[in-house]
């Protein structure tokens, strides 16, 4: 089973690269981009097999290791 | 007085870290990550800059998974001293041992350079030898010194003394320009300048000298009536 988690700053965690994307953006020609945040995704190869019960692993490996919940959020997708 | 330093695959400060606290007077020891237990006798713990796990993940966050991590959670827990500077600062708060997180410089860039701190408080065993509000200079070499924490966990630091030093200018973004923080029970510094890097005069500066003896003295006082 495969599991994917998405990290990203949290909201109102500045987040320096997203600014310096957006900047580069502008640079380009590309308007009109109000904001950007720039974030991580981690895919993981899963020997479960069961659904929830990955899903309960996942999220307890977020909260131990995959995402500094102080200045991070998480979200997961099994499947 | 026995220091402890942990040596993290990319750590590259443990051996400064260790000269300054040999010139300080301390028996040090070097320890790998993989052990589980520190020193017997073990005062204080040093958690040295470099780049640990090469930042994989998040600044810090593998080296606090480590094994030697667990042991320093015990030994921190009762009542033991320690001291993170840069990578170190960040393992610690990865650990959960210090309030806050690293974030990226404000400016994006690396910084090495000298720069001067305000001493916030005199009231820990690490910046006895200094008077409050003093300035000292020590070097800084990081990325990721962008000191952040949730107003509340701010005030709490403010409300109870817990910045140890402060930047004189603000070179990295950090809140309310706090360098260095302590513990609630004052015995856990984690700061981003390097007092081991001004610790000698071939090394440009030797503001940091007394930092390691003030702190010797200050950890042997605290054990004396022990």
């Amino acid at each position: 089973m495969k599991a994917r988690v998405q990290v990203m700053l949290k909201n109102g965690v500045l987040d320096p690269q997203g600014e310096a994307v957006r900047h580069a953006l502008g640079t380009l020609g590309f308007d009109g981009v109000n904001g950007v945040r720039q974030g991580k995704v981690i895919e993981l190869e899963l020997a479960e097999t069961d659904e929830s019960a990955a899903r309960a692993s996942v999220e307890a490996m977020c909260r131990k290791l995959l995402a500094n919940t102080v200045i991070e959020s998480y979200a997961i997708e099994i499947g | 007085m026995k220091a402890a330093i942990l040596v993290f695959p990319g750590s590259n400060c443990d051996r400064d870290l260790a000269q300054a606290f040999r010139a300080a007077g301390a028996e040090v020891q070097m320890v790998w990550h993989k052990d589980t237990e520190l020193p017997a006798g073990t005062d204080i713990v040093g958690v040295p800059g470099g780049f640990s796990y090469g930042d994989y993940l998040r600044c810090g966050a593998i080296a606090a998974q480590s094994p030697i991590c667990k042991a320093l959670r015990t030994h921190v827990e009762r009542g033991g001293y320690a001291l993170g500077v840069c990578n170190g600062f960040q393992v610690l708060t990865e650990t959960g041992l210090l309030p806050g997180a690293l974030l990226r410089n404000a400016g994006l860039k690396y910084i090495c350079k000298p720069v001067r701190l305000g001493v916030a408080t005199a009231d820990c065993a690490f910046t006895c030898a200094y008077e409050q509000g003093q300035q000292v200079t020590y070097p800084i070499a990081h990325h990721d010194g962008n000191y952040f924490a949730d107003p509340d966990q701010l005030a709490a630091l403010w409300a109870e003394d817990r910045v140890a030093f402060r930047y004189v200018d603000n070179p990295n973004g950090s809140a309310a320009d706090i360098a260095g923080i302590l513990s609630a029970n004052r015995r856990v510094l984690g700061m981003m300048p390097h007092p081991e890097r001004a610790a000698e005069p071939a090394q440009g500066g030797t503001d940091g000298a007394a930092f390691f003896r003030g702190l010797l003295a200050g950890v042997a006082q605290s054990a004396a009536p022990a």
